[in-house]
C-alpha cells in the first residue's frame, strides 16, 4: 500500500511554514472526527450517511497523496450507492494507514 | 472581487483561502460550512463570487444554486465530475474545479471570473451610454407641432413670463412652459441655471467676466449665489 505523504501540502504552502502547520493541524483535527462519524454511520447501516462520510474522507485521502487508495474510496462510495459494503475492508485499511501517519506529523 | 466560500469540510475552506491569498485580488468576506447559513448571508449581502462545494449533506450546492434569485458568479469545487453537465446549464457558473485544488488550475478559473466581470461591466456601461443617447434630445410643442430639439445644440434658455425661449445654434423657439419644467428635463452634466431667468449650456460659454457670461452673442448675468457652482463646473487651468 502507498504511504501517505505531504507533497500536496508542501506544494500548496510554497515554503510558508505557518500555512503548512495550519493545514496539518486541520487534517489532524478533522480526520479523526470524520473517521468516527463514518464508523457510527456503519454501525447504524445508514448507507446514505456512510456514502457522505466516505465522500468527505476521500478528499483527505487525495490530499495525502494516496492516489490508488483514492480509487478504492471511489469504488467503495459507488458500491454504497448500491447498498453494498464491498471494498469496506480495503477502505478501512486506508483509514488505519492515515491514522497512523498523522500521529507522526 | 468579494468572495464567499461554502464547503462543509474545513480543510477544503482553508485550502481555498490559501489559494485566494496567493492570487491576491480576492477578498474573502465569509466562509460557511452549510448552504442554509450561506443563503441567509446572500439575501442580505452582495458578493461577486462564490466558491461552492456541491457535495454537502442535507442541502447541497446544486440546491443552493436553484434557490438563488440573483446568483453571483460561482466556481464549483467538488470531487464529483458527474455534476459538471448540470452545472454548466447556468451561465453564472464560471468554472468547475476538481479536488484537490492546484494553484495553476485555480488561477485559470479566477481569470475566467475576472473576464466575465469585465464583460458584464462593459455591458452595463454600454447600456448606460445607450440610455444617454436616448435622452440626448426632447420634443417641444409649438402650434400643435412636435419639434425635436437636440440637447447639445441648445446654448441658452430664457424665461419670458409664461413662456421660455430656447436658443439653439440654428434657431430660436418660444414655448409655453416654465424654466423649472425644462430644467428637470436637462442633463446636469451640460446645463446650469445661472440666474432665475437663465439656463445655459456650460459647454458653449465663450468667456466669463465679473458677474456675466458671454455665450454665443448673448451676455447673460450670473447671480451671485450661482457663481460658485458655475466656477466649480468649469475646467480651470
Amino acid at each position: 500500500m502507498q504511504k501517505p505523504n505531504l507533497e500536496y501540502i508542501d506544494r500548496l504552502s510554497r515554503g510558508d511554514k505557518s500555512i503548512k502547520a495550519e493545514l496539518i493541524e486541520v487534517i489532524k483535527t478533522e480526520f479523526p472526527k470524520e473517521k468516527k462519524e463514518y464508523y457510527e454511520s456503519l454501525e447504524k447501516k445508514e448507507f446514505k450517511k456512510i456514502e457522505e462520510n466516505v465522500h468527505t474522507l476521500k478528499h483527505k485521502i487525495s490530499i495525502l497523496g494516496l492516489e490508488k487508495s483514492y480509487e478504492i474510496a471511489n469504488q467503495f462510495e459507488h458500491n454504497l450507492r448500491e447498498h453494498s459494503l464491498d471494498k469496506k475492508e480495503d477502505f478501512d485499511k486506508i483509514l488505519i494507514a492515515i491514522s497512523d501517519y498523522i500521529e507522526t506529523i | 472581487m468579494n468572495c464567499i466560500i461554502i464547503d462543509d469540510e474545513k480543510l477544503a475552506r482553508v485550502i481555498i483561502k490559501t489559494l485566494c491569498k496567493e492570487i491576491g485580488s480576492l477578498n474573502i468576506l465569509e466562509e460557511f460550512s452549510n448552504a442554509m447559513e450561506a443563503i441567509k448571508y446572500l439575501n442580505e449581502n452582495k458578493v461577486d463570487l462564490i466558491f461552492l462545494d456541491i457535495h454537502m449533506p442535507n442541502f447541497n450546492g446544486l440546491d443552493l444554486i436553484r434557490s438563488l434569485k440573483n446568483p453571483p458568479k460561482i466556481i464549483l469545487i467538488t470531487s464529483d465530475p458527474k455534476f459538471a453537465i448540470e452545472a454548466f446549464e447556468y451561465d453564472f457558473i464560471i468554472d468547475y474545479l476538481l479536488k484537490p485544488l492546484e494553484l495553476p488550475r485555480f488561477k485559470k478559473a479566477i481569470e475566467k471570473a475576472k473576464t466575465k466581470e469585465l464583460k458584464s461591466a462593459l455591458k452595463t456601461t454600454k447600456a448606460k451610454l445607450d440610455t444617454n443617447d436616448i435622452d440626448n434630445d426632447f420634443y417641444i410643442n409649438i402650434d400643435r407641432r412636435l419639434i425635436k430639439i437636440d440637447l447639445p445644440s441648445i446654448y441658452l434658455i430664457e424665461a419670458k413670463g409664461d413662456y421660455i425661449k430656447i436658443k439653439t445654434e440654428n434657431k430660436d423657439y418660444v414655448v409655453h412652459s416654465t424654466l423649472k419644467k425644462i430644467e428637470d428635463k436637462l442633463p446636469d452634466s451640460l446645463f446650469l441655471k445661472i440666474h432665475r431667468s437663465f439656463i445655459i449650456n456650460i459647454k458653449k460659454i465663450i468667456d466669463i467676466e465679473d458677474n456675466s457670461v458671454l455665450i454665443q452673442k448673448d451676455v447673460i448675468p450670473v447671480s451671485r449665489s450661482k457663481r460658485p457652482e458655475l466656477m466649480k463646473r468649469l475646467d480651470l487651468l
